[in-house]
């Protein structure tokens, strides 16, 4: 079994801001193209071009519909993808050491060199967020883009991770929740960010902003001061509307 | 251990759909390794869709065309015979010559999804033919049209709200748009203010609209009625901007109110032709000088030859306080309860009127008059499909823009935005060609442009249509973009004519592009009874990708991918860039074609050189552009210093708008990221129909021919026109059996009418409206196909709501029939609750033919996916009894979303196939198609070496 960090010395992770998101898959695509080529990459696709085209995702959008008792339906959509939790269960599950927190940034791994395959990481996961990879008989996941947000090559306000940086709404952040004072922290604590799943006392460091509520909208009505054409006519007949 | 970093990047264009974004293509090894949005650009501000960074499939499709292509089975057969450049060259140049020395109409081209109009158009009009156009007729015309008649701008990507300052935004039927991330990201910064309430009225609740503070479940084709309703509430309660009115709207002029007389309707105007008004404090009507005339909005007074007239706000009042918008009655015919509708009109007026935006800066307007401030109403509308595909919804926009105008929310602080080069003149100066030329010879206009009245038709001496498609006829007149969806059925009816060549570029029109499908087969391969030739004799197409279409056409003119060519995203056709600045863009080719294909600009311009026509060779008669389309961008020049790049003009570069040509043009775009942009003086910001400097600055950069003011129209004279026209008067006549309906639809005050197909008996016997959308990873884009988009969606179902579904028995995931008068197509259903209960939908153009793009046989786009189309004709029979285009009837708009259908549970359940499934076309088998596409780079490190190098490239 392998070992969790006691401690990391930053919370890397993703805000992800639900009362925004359009469910457009931008995140899900740009995370795809960077990381096919990435780390732990390829990332492969099944039958690309036949009757069941499927593949690995890092980052997957579902989309619910659900009703709360005093509102009307809405359409959810919710981006998921590894959250890096403080106390991984894939993590220490791992036969191999594999699957890997770093110490530095909190990041979660797999060692491509080193995973055999077993799955028992995907079984631990209650999020569902590992992807296994058929063709190189490996675990993948989201690797919070850790060979763009280090590299200095990139400049600085693009060295985060590909669907935070594609996001055309502005629905997804990257920060350090070790912080108080980082854009995520804030964000957190000035919109009520829920952990996924607390119950499962995973920690995870990934935080979601829950869809605001949509407030019962409270009857207002304008005074009518006409109401036919008549009125209308005479009353605003030769009035001087230019103030 | 050395690393050698191969990793180059280059700027350009995307075209995974028509939003336009820069991207920055990452290049390794001579492949694609990583497109991102480039974060300098105006459009995306480095945001990229999933479209756009899916780009890399589409880059390598194994449905690539590879080489021109001579049919040599029957039409549809798929069987091609691979030829050289040389020979298709020579074969279309042949073709084109015969018909142009014979009648130059006989040629139609056609282009789709074209991002280069303002060449094609220019081309088509060189070679004779105006029977020109894109696809907007069936996209959404009627918002152009509707927009550039009435304010001249638009929504569609011509403007948009002040993303950063509005309070109240409202948007109308859109899934996706062609401004497809600045929405996104203007929704994201709106959801981001929590003062900031933001609205959705579409019959259907995904992406934009789930994520609205208020989402009204409108019943389609009704959104007149209920924005009707809040114009009615707002007058009433004298919820106006008055100022604004009698400024800089048409509302104070004075209309000629002489029912029966040939100026009935028209403005009255002095002898020099300036428009009048009653002045309050001289007690008299005088010439209107905006800042100093003190013009009645109501009453009704005389000329001096006793001519009556009334202010044309006079008519708005009558049309919305008369009969018609009712609350009552627009609540049954909307579903939107009257209490929302009393409340949002008060929410609306609060926003104008209680919280504007004061933008301290000095501005002078048009008129002389000098003003510390811009006031800005900070409410805001956005528009498009959903408001567009109805028979409706030219007067719907009109309706939209006329609130707009009543709440002086139009180019101010916190409320829709023009972008330049709009405004313009309502409508636009650019007449469109009313005839194709005689052989040899050139159109007097180019194709597509803006009629100002019946005298601008393209109609022969009896008023019948000179255009194939119909448009600018006396049945469609305002169809500025043309009426593609007609165009095959129209070659193959020989209605109004026959044409010998039809040419079309990225159309597929062979499936999802056109209603009826089968039918659109049909016009493609019928063949003339007594001659054995097909009806439409000639078809030459191109394309990138082995569509539907392809097996269709005689002759096949490959197209590049995007990243391989050299484009234009010209001021000349339809330019990028915000409400702050000007901007256009180029796309320089990032890697080398490996197929035996042409950038099909390139092509048009070695046609045109063949051809020899004028604009395109010497006087010696050689190419003038020998370089292809690069050299064309960079020299060719539409009027002195007018070419299709703005920037960088002039020999030395240093001109913007006008200027010489500069032979380093394209390098400093891309030195510049492949765009250019112009930012606005602060000044020149809003109010711009009526911003003296800004039109000043328009008229300089060659926007506008002058800088006279533009007057927004609450009454449109020109509408007037035709109706006058139908009533009789005037030299230019329809014929009688367009009379009645252009008196009926022609009125220059907004008035909305239900689409024939809600008032037919058929909405009991089809008593559901069937929508599309396009889902936002395949928006406007050839996606479909690309391996990771596909995986997205693959199969599209029927949504329906869980109670009308259960009302009739049919179950979650039930196969059912849809039926129309006109078709019948097998679907799955699918519950959901966030749809309007009459309303069922799909996503479109998901269901392909088998054969086409590649793709496997049994792939579920094939077997499960369906088209919405095979319910939908492009003819119905009119309530004036004739058979007509499913169009709006003053726009030619294809009208996709007045469908009616019913559903009934399919007997059989078990076998999970669609229907219509038609023949497959011949597969297509040029490139590899991988069963595991591990698409990637070889590594050059372990996972060791490459975790613990993170971050220290400098160390290796």
């Amino acid at each position: 079994m392998t070992c969790l960090p006691e401690k990391t010395d930053k919370k890397l992770g993703l805000l992800i801001d639900l009362n925004i998101c359009v469910g457009c898959h931008a995140c899900a695509v740009s995370c795809k193209e960077w990381n096919t080529s990435g780390i732990t990459g390829p990332m492969e696709d099944l039958k690309p071009y036949g009757d069941d085209p499927s593949g690995v995702w890092y980052n997957r959008i579902h989309s619910y519909e659900f009703k709360k008792e005093d509102e009307i339906d809405r359409t959810v959509y919710f981006p998921k993808s590894c959250l890096h939790c403080e106390d991984a269960p894939c993590v220490t599950v791992c036969p191999t050491g594999a699957s890997l927190k770093r110490s530095e940034d909190g990041i979660v791994l797999v060692n491509p060199d080193v995973c055999i395959g077993c799955k028992l990481c995907s079984w631990a996961c209650p999020y569902g967020a590992r992807e296994y990879d058929t063709t190189g008989g490996v675990m993948q996941k989201c690797t919070l883009c850790v060979d763009k947000i280090y590299d200095e090559t990139v400049s600085e306000e693009r060295r985060v991770p590909s669907c935070v940086s594609t996001c055309p709404a502005g629905a997804r952040h990257f920060g350090d929740f070790a912080d108080p004072e980082s854009n995520v922290s804030q964000l957190a604590a000035e919109n009520d960010a829920r952990d996924l799943f607390p119950e499962m006392e995973t920690k995870p460091v990934n935080q979601y902003l829950p869809p605001r509520k949509r407030e019962h909208h409270e009857s207002k009505k304008l005074d009518h001061k006409v109401s036919t054409v008549k009125d209308a006519l005479v009353k605003w007949a030769k009035l001087d509307f230019t103030g | 251990m050395t690393v050698e970093n191969k990793i180059s990047v280059k700027s350009t264009t995307c075209y995974m759909c028509a939003c336009r974004c820069g991207i920055n293509v990452h290049l390794k090894d001579g492949r694609i390794k990583y497109i991102e949005g480039n974060p300098d650009h105006p459009v995306n501000r480095g945001v990229l869709c999933a479209k756009g960074s899916a780009g890399i499939m589409q880059h390598y499709s194994p449905a690539r065309l590879t080489a021109p292509l001579k049919r040599v089975g029957p039409r549809g057969s798929g069987e091609f015979e691979e030829i050289s450049w040389d020979e298709a060259m020579s074969i279309a140049t042949e073709k084109l010559r015969a018909v142009r020395e014979k009648d130059p109409k006989r040629f139609a081209f056609f282009t789709g999804r074209d991002q280069s109009q303002a060449l094609t158009g220019w081309f088509s009009a060189k070679f004779g033919t105006h029977n020109y156009a894109a696809h907007g007729g069936f996209c959404s015309v009627n918002m152009a049209a509707a927009g550039l008649y009435t304010i001249g701008g638009s929504f569609w990507e011509f403007g948009e709200p002040d993303w950063d300052r509005t309070k109240y935004f409202m948007m109308f039927g859109v899934a996706e748009d062609h401004d497809s991330n600045p929405i996104k990201k203007g929704i994201g910064k709106v959801k981001s203010r929590k003062d900031t309430k933001y609205i959705s009225v579409n019959p259907i609740q995904t992406g934009y609209a789930a994520i609205a503070d208020e989402w009204l479940g409108i019943r389609p084709g009704t959104d007149g009625l209920f924005v009707g309703a809040l114009i009615a509430e707002l007058l009433k309660s004298e919820q106006i901007d008055w100022e604004f009115l009698t400024r800089y709207t048409n509302s104070p002029w004075l209309v000629i109110d002489d029912p029966g007389s040939a100026k009935h309707g028209l403005f009255a105007r002095d002898e020099a032709e300036k428009s009048l008004c009653y002045d309050l404090e001289k007690a008299a009507v005088t010439e209107l000088i905006v800042g100093k005339s003190k013009p009645a909005l109501i009453g009704s007074f005389k000329l001096s030859d006793g001519t009556k007239v009334v202010p044309a706000f006079q008519h708005i009042v009558e049309e919305f306080l008369g009969d018609g918008y009712e609350l009552t009655k627009v609540e049954k015919e909307t579903g939107i309860k009257a209490i929302d509708i009393e409340r949002i009109a008060a929410e609306m007026a609060e926003v104008a009127f209680s919280e504007e935006i004061i933008i301290d800066q000095k501005w002078t307007d048009s008129y002389g008059n000098e003003h510390d401030q811009f006031i800005g109403r900070p409410v805001s509308f956005h528009a498009m499909r959903g408001i567009a595909a109805h028979k409706n919804g030219f007067e719907t926009c009109r309706m939209i823009h006329l609130l707009q105008m009543l709440l002086g929310a139009i180019d101010g602080p916190g409320s829709f935005l023009y972008k330049p080069p709009f405004p313009r003149p309502t409508p636009p100066h650019k007449k469109n060609a009313t005839a194709s030329a005689a052989p040899g010879e050139v159109c007097r206009a180019e194709p597509l442009g803006f009629p100002s009245g019946p005298e601008d038709l393209a109609v022969d001496e009896n008023g019948e249509p000179t255009r194939l498609d119909k448009a600018f006829s006396w049945e469609y007149p305002l169809a500025i973009h043309g009426m593609m969806h007609m165009s095959l059925h129209n070659a193959w009816a020989g209605d109004p004519y026959k044409v010998d060549v039809f040419m079309m570029y990225m159309a597929n029109m062979a499936w999802n592009s056109s209603m009826n499908v089968k039918n659109a087969i049909k016009y493609m391969t019928d063949k003339d009874a007594d001659t054995g030739d097909y009806k439409i004799p000639y078809i030459i197409y191109s394309d990138a990708f082995y569509s539907e279409t392809v097996p269709y056409a005689d002759l096949i003119l490959p197209d590049t991918t995007y990243l391989e060519r050299w484009d234009a995203i010209s001021m000349l056709d339809r330019p990028i860039g915000t409400a702050e600045a000007a901007a256009d863009s180029i796309r320089q080719p990032v890697l080398e074609p490996d197929r035996d294909v042409r950038p099909f600009q390139d092509v048009v311009l070695d046609l045109g050189a063949r051809l020899g026509l004028p604009g395109m060779v010497d006087d010696d008669g050689n190419p003038l552009y020998p370089g292809g389309y690069s050299d064309y961008l960079v020299n060719h020049e539409r009027a002195p210093g007018v070419g299709p790049l703005s920037g960088w003009r002039g020999e030395d570069g240093t001109s913007h708008g006008k200027g010489a040509p500069n032979k380093n043009q394209l390098r400093k775009y891309i030195e510049n990221g492949c765009y250019w942009e112009f930012e606005l003086d602060k000044a020149e910001r809003y109010n711009r129909f009526a911003n003296q400097a800004y039109l000043k600055t328009a008229t300089k950069m060659g926007w506008m021919g002058s800088p006279d003011p533009i007057v927004l129209n609450v009454y449109n004279e020109m509408l007037q026109k035709f109706h006058l026209a139908a009533d009789g008067h005037g030299d230019h006549q329809p014929p009688d059996h367009a009379r009645a309906r252009i008196k009926k639809y022609f009125n220059p005050v907004p008035t909305w009418y239900p689409v024939q197909e809600h008032v037919d008996n058929n909405s009991n016997e089809y008593p559901l409206s069937a929508l599309t959308q396009r889902p936002a990873h395949m928006y406007h884009s050839w996606g479909g196909q690309n391996a990771w988009l596909r995986q997205l969606t693959s199969q599209n179902y029927l949504y329906i709501n869980s109670k009308t579904a259960t009302n009739q028995g049919i179950s979650d995931l039930d196969w059912v029939w849809v039926r129309s008068p006109h078709g019948e197509v097998k679907v799955q259903v699918k519950y959901m609750e966030g749809v309007n209960p009459g309303t069922v939908w799909t996503w479109n153009a998901i269901g392909k033919r088998r054969g086409a793009w590649a793709l496997d046989k049994n792939s579920p786009e094939f077997q499960k996916a369906f088209l919405l189309n095979h319910v939908i004709s492009e003819n119905l029979t009119t309530d004036d009894g004739e058979v007509r285009s499913n169009s709006d009837p003053v726009t030619g708009q294809g009208a996709w979303f007045d469908a009616r259908v019913k559903i009934e549970r399919a007997d059989d359940q078990s076998e999970g196939l669609t229907s219509p499934m038609f023949e497959p076309v011949k597969f297509y088998d040029k490139h590899k198609r991988p069963d595991v596409l591990s698409y990637g780079f070889d590594k050059e490190q372990t996972f060791d070496q490459a975790e613990r190098s993170l971050g220290k490239k400098e160390d290796l």
